[in-house]
């Protein structure tokens, strides 16, 4: 059996006396899209800021493609090959689309001393870039990045993560506010982005949309995986969101019945 | 079609509203009162504007990275009063001396950066401590008088900073030459190279530029060193071209200069930042300074120009933000 790329091994992790990640173990293949569910406090967003390293974990390991790793900031994942792109913190809004993708990572023309950065070279791998993520309207790009519409930054982020080879890119609500169109689009992004060989964690609270894109479903409640091999295309919507709450079909009836009606 | 994208393209810039203004500004004084544009007073305008100016051109890139600093007046009287107190007290030469008072303000820098990247204070909070500190260290070693400063006349660093000679009729003081090249390096530095795509990040969005691998609190740092080397230096300027070191001296400066800033299209916010847009700010408000007294309406009426300019070019550079959001 081939190892996956990321395995993550009984990791847990407590703010003061609460327990986020109770043993968690989940892992990711190669070239595969992973959709991350779980009602809200279930631990996915503590999961995923473990493997990105903004968060410290509090015991357990990391290993990727087999070998033990530390991930003890973001700039260490990256380094690793493993890039978060969040709905709103990814981007330098007032930056053009170019300087976005190579923030950090410039190149820089001869003499080096100057630090004069390769404007022509980072314009022609961002146009390139934008044509490979399958934006087809023609955004020069010099544009800046708060000019663009939601799903056309999330594009760019993906772009930046398979431009640099990240071997993971993690979505974390990628199509939260988006439009019916914008979210196809993202979609539409991330399977260009596993069809180019990366692979993704896609977390996002519409069911609907992980089913359209994910090859795999893990759930999470209360810190744990408690389901790591559902097959999206062997199942139904309402199979996986009894799994989410741990309820049977009748407790999810009564429990919305319950709700306080609105009035009128 | 073609023409008219040049045109909004134009518009949409940042020193394109300030630019209207200067030029407004020049036709306004020089149609009242044609001396305006005479060389002595020319000659004049240059002389204290490059002062100032080269604070402001330091305090660009400073809030350009999300910070601005209070502490650049203060910094602007105590430097050419330690330089001169170390010379005439016979303990250094002008040289070393100055080198010391470069030094000090390196290190006050250093102390201001260190406070707002490690422990987090808002630099409005840590500036203004600092401007305190600074201006009573100055007014305490002085016991508030001015440091005499006539033996400088002649001297190889008068001459290198302040030396002053004639161009046809108009007369420049070497300090002009400084403040053009600050001005074509820190514009070089912000607009070309990495540092100055980090400057953005760091001033737009620090999460995503940490995120990115860019050491935010490095180039802060580095930036308020830069501040407070640029008022230091700035002050000996001026203490070497007016022959005195007075320790109340720059005074409020800290706020003209952020208006200058702001005025040339500078966000307050941080992200984006210009250095030809400040230029036009420097000039704005020292032209304004100059032309509302040669045109009669009394010096202290200055103050109500100053801030009906600030309200205006904030509600242009507002509605152009909007409109840029827009794609329109």
């Amino acid at each position: 059996m081939t190892e996956p790329l990321i395995r993550m091994e009984n990791i847990r992790k407590s703010y003061g006396r609460v327990q986020a990640l109770v043993d968690a173990n989940f892992h990711v293949n190669e070239k595969e899209i992973v959709g991350l569910l779980g009602d809200n406090g279930a631990g996915k967003s503590t999961l995923i800021k473990v493997l990105s390293g903004a968060v410290p974990l509090t015991s357990g390991d990391i290993f990727i493609r087999g070998k033990k790793v530390a991930l003890r900031s973001t700039s260490d994942a990256i380094a690793h090959g493993i890039e978060t792109i969040y709905q709103d913190s990814a981007l330098v809004t007032q930056l053009s689309i170019a300087r976005n993708l190579f923030l950090g990572r410039e190149p820089i023309k001869p003499p080096r001393f100057l630090n004069r950065m390769d404007q022509e070279a980072m314009n022609s791998v961002a146009r390139e870039l934008l044509r490979q993520v399958g934006i087809t309207k023609n955004i020069p790009p010099t544009t800046p990045i708060g000019s663009l519409s939601g799903g056309e930054r999330q594009a760019v982020a993906i772009a930046r993560a398979m431009h640099f080879d990240s071997d993971l890119i993690i979505l974390d609500e990628p199509t939260n506010n988006l439009g019916v169109a914008e979210t196809q689009g993202v979609l539409s992004f991330v399977r260009s982005a596993r069809d180019s060989g990366h692979s993704c964690i896609f977390i996002a609270h519409n069911i609907h949309h992980v089913f359209q894109v994910v090859d795999r479903i893990v759930v999470m409640r209360r810190g744990k995986v408690v389901a790591d091999d559902i097959d999206p295309k062997k199942t139904t919507v309402a199979e996986v969101e009894r799994v989410i709450t741990g309820m049977s079909d009748k407790e999810i009836r009564d429990a919305i019945s319950d709700r306080p009606q609105p009035h009128g | 079609m073609e023409n008219r994208s040049f045109i909004q393209r134009l518009i949409a810039r940042p020193e394109f509203g300030p630019l209207v203004l200067l030029l407004l500004e020049l036709v306004v004084f020089w149609g009242i009162n044609p001396d305006f544009l005479s060389p002595q007073n020319i000659s004049n305008i240059l002389a204290f504007t490059v002062e100032l100016g080269l604070i402001a051109l330091a305090m660009t890139l400073l809030m350009t990275s999300g910070e601005f600093d209070l502490s650049v007046g203060s910094l602007f009287g105590f430097s050419p009063v330690l330089m001169w107190t170390l010379f005439n007290s016979g303990v250094t030469s002008l040289e070393v001396g100055l080198l010391i008072a470069l030094m000090v303000a390196a290190l006050i820098g250093l102390v201001n950066g260190w406070f707002v990247t490690q422990l987090k204070i808002p630099s409005f909070l840590v500036t203004l401590g600092m401007l305190l500190v600074v201006r009573g260290t100055a007014l305490f070693v002085t016991d508030g008088f001015p440091q005499r400063t006539w033996s400088a006349e002649g001297s190889w660093l008068a001459n290198i900073l302040v030396g002053d000679f004639y161009v046809g009729p108009f007369r420049i003081y070497a300090s002009l030459f400084w403040f053009i090249g600050a001005a074509i390096v820190l514009g070089y530095v912000l607009t070309q190279s990495r540092t100055g795509n980090w400057i953005q990040a760091a001033g737009g969005n620090p999460l995503a530029a940490r995120a990115r691998g860019v050491n935010v609190n490095r180039v802060k740092v580095g930036l308020f060193v830069l501040s407070a080397l640029m008022a230091s230096l700035a002050g000996v300027i001026s203490s070497l071209r007016t022959s005195a070191a007075n320790p109340n001296s720059g005074t409020g400066y800290e706020l003209e200069v952020i208006a200058m800033v702001v005025i040339g299209g500078t966000a307050l916010t941080g992200g984006r930042g210009t250095i030809i847009g400040t230029v036009l700010g420097i000039l704005i408000l020292r032209v304004m300074r100059n032309g509302i007294v040669l045109i009669g309406v009394p010096g202290l009426a200055y103050n109500i120009f100053i801030g009906a300019i600030i309200l205006g070019m904030m509600a242009l550079h507002s509605w152009l933000e909007r409109r840029h959001q827009a794609g329109t």
